[in-house]
């Protein structure tokens, strides 16, 4: 099963290389990932979609939490979330299938972002299945190039709270500063194992 | 006042409080050694930096600090992964500095560069790149803070050689703080819970046959008083892993000794008929719990270990207790009751697979087998040496033969098998525990993957005692080519072409003796040991032998070969 994981990591040197070089040497296959800035410009988001079953997602988890790095994890597939990934593409249409393509571009609410004789070039935002469905249609008529972003993904109600940043006199601070967050996701682990 | 940065790393280490520093110089390292000079910290130079990050290893595992070293860019920092490796499959808490080139050459392909942040990110715990003067002493506390807490480990810094010629003020952060990293799970309360204690308890105070089967971790936890307290309470029959070993003193009548692919007969057969199975800091090798799917089918699983990701990872757990090991057991022991009367059947049980199957060995003529000389070291040190290991059957050997009494004496790669480990161990763990005799048992194969050490125990008149047990091959190879390649012995021997081990050793100005009749064991074993100064004993030993009993690889425990 596909599973979306939203990490929150220290934006710095390295990072991305943890975090990919633990999938490679682990075994574990990314779908997506796609990573940026957030609100806070010592953090950066990375949105992980990867497939597997629930005991390699566990581990997974476990695993991206134990790197340094790392400052939040969570899985976020059952969550009410939202999410999106933008494809840029180029399709073949000439004169005679133009208005074809025009069609399915409105369908999608995709947007013509550059026109020649014989191409369109699109962009178009949505679920990935969104996505995946426009490809589906459009080609056909002959898909020349695309590229897609991954996808991000944001909960509606959970928000992943950072602890605080710099130097506390007062020692460690718990991993997932969410205490809610903290304690629902072991409790899931330990109700699964008891 | 501003110091360089190449000082400010060497105060650093001293504030740390590190004693020795393992090493080799080369050009991107020059000004740390340059401020090496001025400074009292004692620096052991070695022969190859695989050695160095050894000795590193043996005196952290000896003692429980953090070992430190200091090696050039390019080919030094290459020749640490092997022993970045080793510590790290064993959660040893090392820090190594690595040497850089500028950082402006950097992707450059420029003289001795390597891109070891890349090259040693999945052999250590953490690494870094020190970029700015000014992030050297925070970045030096966090590395020693991330190496010696939590489940220890190997951390990298990597440190440009002009970052090291910059100026800056020397600020000591006092706290170190990683917002990202929470080794101290009980204390920020997010490690097991009352209730899980209490469920776990619950399950073992029903259990029947029970077994404990207890690793590495407990070690590094320092637990072994509760775990003692724990089985004297309880009764509860208790094996260890290799990394475990010395723990729980092996003449108690509870103890099981080692379980796994040459496990005793009765741990084995204990933790395959066990219905509770109390894991300690212990993660369920494929060399100790052997098929997976046939290991301990009857048992519920209650696992203790400090590392979330070690839980369920390869067996499911039935109860999961996260957290310091000595806390939790303390915790647990309060819950736990005498299980002695409701578990009579089972110690009367394990006792008869005891009296059917001990640890043997054959003793025929003069030949010199290696039980017996291991078991005769045991004997004259009390059980009371720090002992290290190469890799093979020696290792087995050692692990069965020894007797081990006491946490932190086995000292041995177990995680990753590295040849070649165990004399430089053995000389980090006796500066260590300079009071304590600490000896070396390797094997021919072994002994040559790091024999240039000689000179590094001789130069610094460090006097550890080395037994090389010559049987003249690779035995552990030899003994799997026997068995299950049809005796087709491709490139195992090494009888023909192995050196004057005693003429070496005197050549690196290192006392030594050879031996190859059984009466002349025990003298010689009191010789080296009286000798005032590093030691070889060369063994010609039983050339064939074969470590019994033995698990064949991917089979169940319980499926044990042994000699006839
Ligand atoms: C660095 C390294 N290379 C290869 C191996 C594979 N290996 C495992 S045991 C062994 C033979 C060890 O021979 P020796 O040190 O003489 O010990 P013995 O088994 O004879 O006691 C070999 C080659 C290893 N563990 N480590």
């Amino acid at each position: 099963m596909k599973h979306t994981i939203s990490v929150l990591v220290e934006n710095h040197f390295g990072v991305l290389n943890h975090v990919s070089g633990l999938f490679s040497a682990r075994g574990f296959n990314i779908d997506s990932l796609a990573v940026g800035e957030t609100e806070d410009p010592t953090v950066s988001r990375m949105t992980i979609v990867a497939t597997g079953d629930d005991r390699i997602v566990e581990q997974i988890l476990k695993q991206l939490n134990k790197l340094i790095d790392v400052i939040t994890v969570e899985d976020v597939t059952g969550d009410d979330m939202i999410d999106r990934e933008l494809m840029l593409l180029k399709v073949s249409a000439d004169q005679a299938t133009r208005n074809d393509v025009m069609q399915v571009v409105n369908t999608f609410r995709a947007k013509v972002l550059n026109v020649s004789p014989d191409t369109l070039t699109l962009e178009v935002t949505g679920s990935e299945s969104k996505v995946d469905a426009m490809l589906e249609l459009l080609r056909p008529f002959g898909i020349r190039e695309t590229v897609r972003t991954g996808v991000i993904a944001l909960s509606r109600n959970r928000e992943l709270k950072m602890p605080p940043s710099g130097i506390a006199a007062e020692g460690p601070v718990r991993k997932s500063a969410s205490k809610k967050t903290a304690s629902s996701s072991r409790k899931k682990a330990v109700s699964k194992a008891d | 006042m501003e110091l360089t940065g190449a000082q400010i790393m060497i105060k650093c280490l001293e504030k740390e409080g590190a004693e020795y520093v393992f090493g080799l110089p080369g050009g991107a390292i020059l000004p740390t050694f340059d401020a090496l000079y001025d400074s009292k910290l004692k620096f052991i130079l070695v022969r190859h930096e695989q050695g160095a990050t050894h000795m590193a290893d043996g005196f952290a595992r000896a003692t429980g600090r953090t070992g430190v070293c200091l090696v050039t860019s390019g080919p030094g920092a290459t020749n640490t992964v092997t022993g970045l490796a080793t510590a790290y499959m064993d959660s040893v808490p090392i820090v190594c500095i690595t040497g850089q080139v500028a950082t402006h050459a950097i992707g450059s392909d420029a003289f001795q560069e390597a891109d070891v942040m890349g090259i040693t990110r999945p052999v250590t715990k953490h690494n870094f790149l020190i970029r700015d003067v000014k992030e050297i002493a925070s970045t030096v506390r966090k590395a020693f803070y991330i190496a010696n807490t939590g489940r220890p480990g190997p951390v990298l810094i990597d440190f440009p050689v002009d970052v090291s010629r910059a100026k800056t003020e020397f600020i000591w952060p006092e706290n170190v703080h990683i917002r990202s990293y929470n080794p101290k799970p009980v204390q920020t309360g997010s490690s097991y819970t009352a209730d899980q204690i209490r469920k776990a308890a619950a399950t073992i105070n029903a259990s029947k046959r029970p077994v404990l089967y207890v690793g590495g971790g407990a070690v590094v936890s320092g637990a072994e008083k509760e775990l003692f307290e724990f089985v004297e309470k309880t009764g509860i029959p208790i094996t260890t892993t290799v990394l475990g070993l010395g723990i729980f003193p092996e003449t108690h009548p509870s103890s099981l000794r080692m379980l796994g692919m040459h496990g005793t007969h009765y741990a084995n057969y204990s933790v395959q008929g066990s219905d509770v199975l109390i894991a300690i800091g212990a993660r369920f090798d494929d060399r100790v719990t052997g098929k997976i799917d046939k290991f301990a089918p009857h048992a519920k699983i209650v696992h203790i270990d400090i590392d979330p990701a070690s839980i369920s990872k390869v067996v499911r757990v039935d109860h999961p207790i996260v957290g310091d090991i000595k806390p939790a057991l303390r915790d647990l022991l309060k819950e736990v009751k005498n299980l002695r009367p409701q578990i009579k059947d089972w110690t009367k049980q394990i006792q008869e697979w005891k009296e059917k199957h001990p640890l043997k060995f054959k003793q025929q003529g003069s030949e010199i087998r290696q039980e017996y000389v291991i078991q005769q070291v045991g004997e004259i040190t009390k059980h009371q040496a720090v002992v290290t290991t190469g890799v093979g059957q020696h290792q087995m050997w050692t692990a069965q033969w020894y007797g081990f009494s006491s946490p932190r004496s086995m000292i041995t790669s177990g995680g990753l098998g590295t040849m070649g480990y165990g004399f430089p161990a053995a000389i980090g763990a006796k500066l260590g525990r300079p009071k304590e005799t600490v000896v070396c048992f390797d094997g021919d194969g072994s002994f040559q993957m790091t024999m240039c050490e000689l000179v590094t125990a001789s130069y610094y008149k460090i006097p550890v005692k080395l037994i090389v047990m010559d049987n003249g091959h690779h035995g552990m190879v030899r003994q799997w080519q026997q068995l299950f390649y049809r005796e087709r012995y491709a490139a195992s021997e090494l009888g023909k072409s192995n050196p004057d081990f005693t003429g070496i050793a005197q050549a690196c100005g290192v006392f030594s003796m050879s031996i190859q009749k059984n009466d002349e064991v025990i003298p010689a074993i009191k010789k080296i040991l009286a000798h005032d100064g590093p030691a070889l004993l060369h063994v010609k030993v039983a050339r064939t032998d074969n470590v019994y009993p033995m698990v064949p690889a991917g089979h169940a425990l319980d499926q044990v070969m042994d000699m006839a």
